[in-house]
């Protein structure tokens, strides 16, 4: 499966659920935009490694909102102590999707350590992720995707010829929040 | 012995502080000065408290907290700054994202620990670079500095930073 097939489908099921979609930084995000374009798409222009994060403090704050988080192996290996913190804090409308590559594919396809045997459903099982999911074909990726904690799915190293997202970091954070109305009271 | 009654207790202080402001999310590294307060942040059912691994996590944490509708805070030592910076500047000073950061001063004046004097005399520095404000209250101003931080934080939608060094915990 290419990285572009795999997002795709997380955007189709992001769409079906209704669900917030933050997106790691570089190509995951410009190939996002290009599948699928929805002011639900938080699209990260820095911070690597913190889509996870990012994505875990807006499921706390709006536990009436299915968050789905798209990450990559080299951002999760920059912040692996996100798995642990997962593991303990993550709320039931969250799902942390690694598409695993094996390098970082953003700048000039240096591999990662998962390209060395490095294993990140492992790794987030072993930090306490209840529910982890190595999902192998599209088939089964696809069907991962209606569920909570941890996701992985190997994809093709190679990016998408795609362009540049053209949104301010301003269009893309006002547009994002202004997609979802305020909570209700709790 | 000396009575400290008429004295401010320096955590309750900034407690108080995080109330007043209305902060209803709480991520955290700890430090030996921060654990009466995040003993009491972690016991306050109005505020979801996330005790995270690094600082730079916290960072995320909050910002997408606040994306949430929820008024963050990190509660921190200023070594955390450090291991935070990229963060600081491309998510929350691109994004215009608000943030409250409490932070232990470590490294300055009293300090018995010498690996925490380099940052803890390159902290307000590193601050001033970034352009995030800071303030350094006595414990009996703590609760209103606390809370005009993160109003400043709210209308300038940036990072402001909370500095309490080593006199600040002491003065209980």
């Amino acid at each position: 499966m290419k990285r572009i097939e795999a997002i795709a489908l997380a955007a189709k099921a992001a769409q079906g659920q209704n669900a917030l979609l933050v997106c790691n930084i570089g190509f995951p995000s410009r190939e996002l935009y290009a599948v699928k374009d929805r002011s639900e798409n938080f699209y990260m222009l820095g911070s690597m490694g913190l889509a996870s994060s990012i994505g875990l403090g807006l499921a706390l704050a709006r536990p009436d909102r299915k968050v789905i988080v798209l990450d990559g192996d080299g951002a999760v290996l920059m912040n692996l102590g996100t798995l642990a913190t997962i593991a303990h804090h993550a709320p039931e409308n969250y799902l942390l999707i690694i598409l695993d590559n094996g390098c970082y594919g953003s700048t000039g396809s240096q591999p990662t350590c998962t390209h060395q045997g490095t294993d990140l459903a492992a790794l987030a099982a072993a930090a306490g992720v209840r529910q982890v999911k190595a999902a192998h074909d599209p088939e089964d990726f696809a069907l991962a995707l209606s569920g909570r904690g941890v996701v992985l799915a190997k994809v093709e190293p190679g990016n998408a010829d795609v362009p540049i997202i053209d949104l301010s970091p301003e269009e893309i954070i006002e547009r994002f929040m202004r997609s979802f109305p305020p909570a209700p009271p709790s | 012995m000396k009575h400290y009654q008429s004295k401010m207790n320096p955590s309750l202080a900034v407690f108080r502080g995080l109330k007043h402001a209305g902060i209803d999310f709480a991520a955290s590294v700890p430090c030996v000065n921060l654990q009466q307060l995040l003993t009491t942040v972690g016991e306050d059912p109005g505020i979801i408290h996330v005790p995270v691994t690094r600082e730079e996590e916290g960072v995320g944490v909050c910002a997408g907290a606040w994306m949430g509708g929820k008024k963050p805070a990190l509660l921190m030592q200023n070594s955390g700054l450090g291991n935070s910076i990229n963060a600081l500047a491309s998510l929350d000073l691109l994004y215009e994202i608000p943030l409250l950061m409490i932070i232990s001063h470590r490294g300055c004046e009293g300090e018995p620990i010498v690996g925490q004097v380099p940052m803890g005399r390159l902290t307000p520095g590193l601050l001033d670079a970034m352009q995030i404000p800071r303030f350094s209250p006595a414990p009996v101003q703590a609760e209103e500095t606390v809370a005009k931080a993160w109003s400043l934080a709210a209308a300038e939608r940036k990072p402001v930073a909370v500095l309490l060094d080593l006199q600040f915990w002491r003065d209980a």
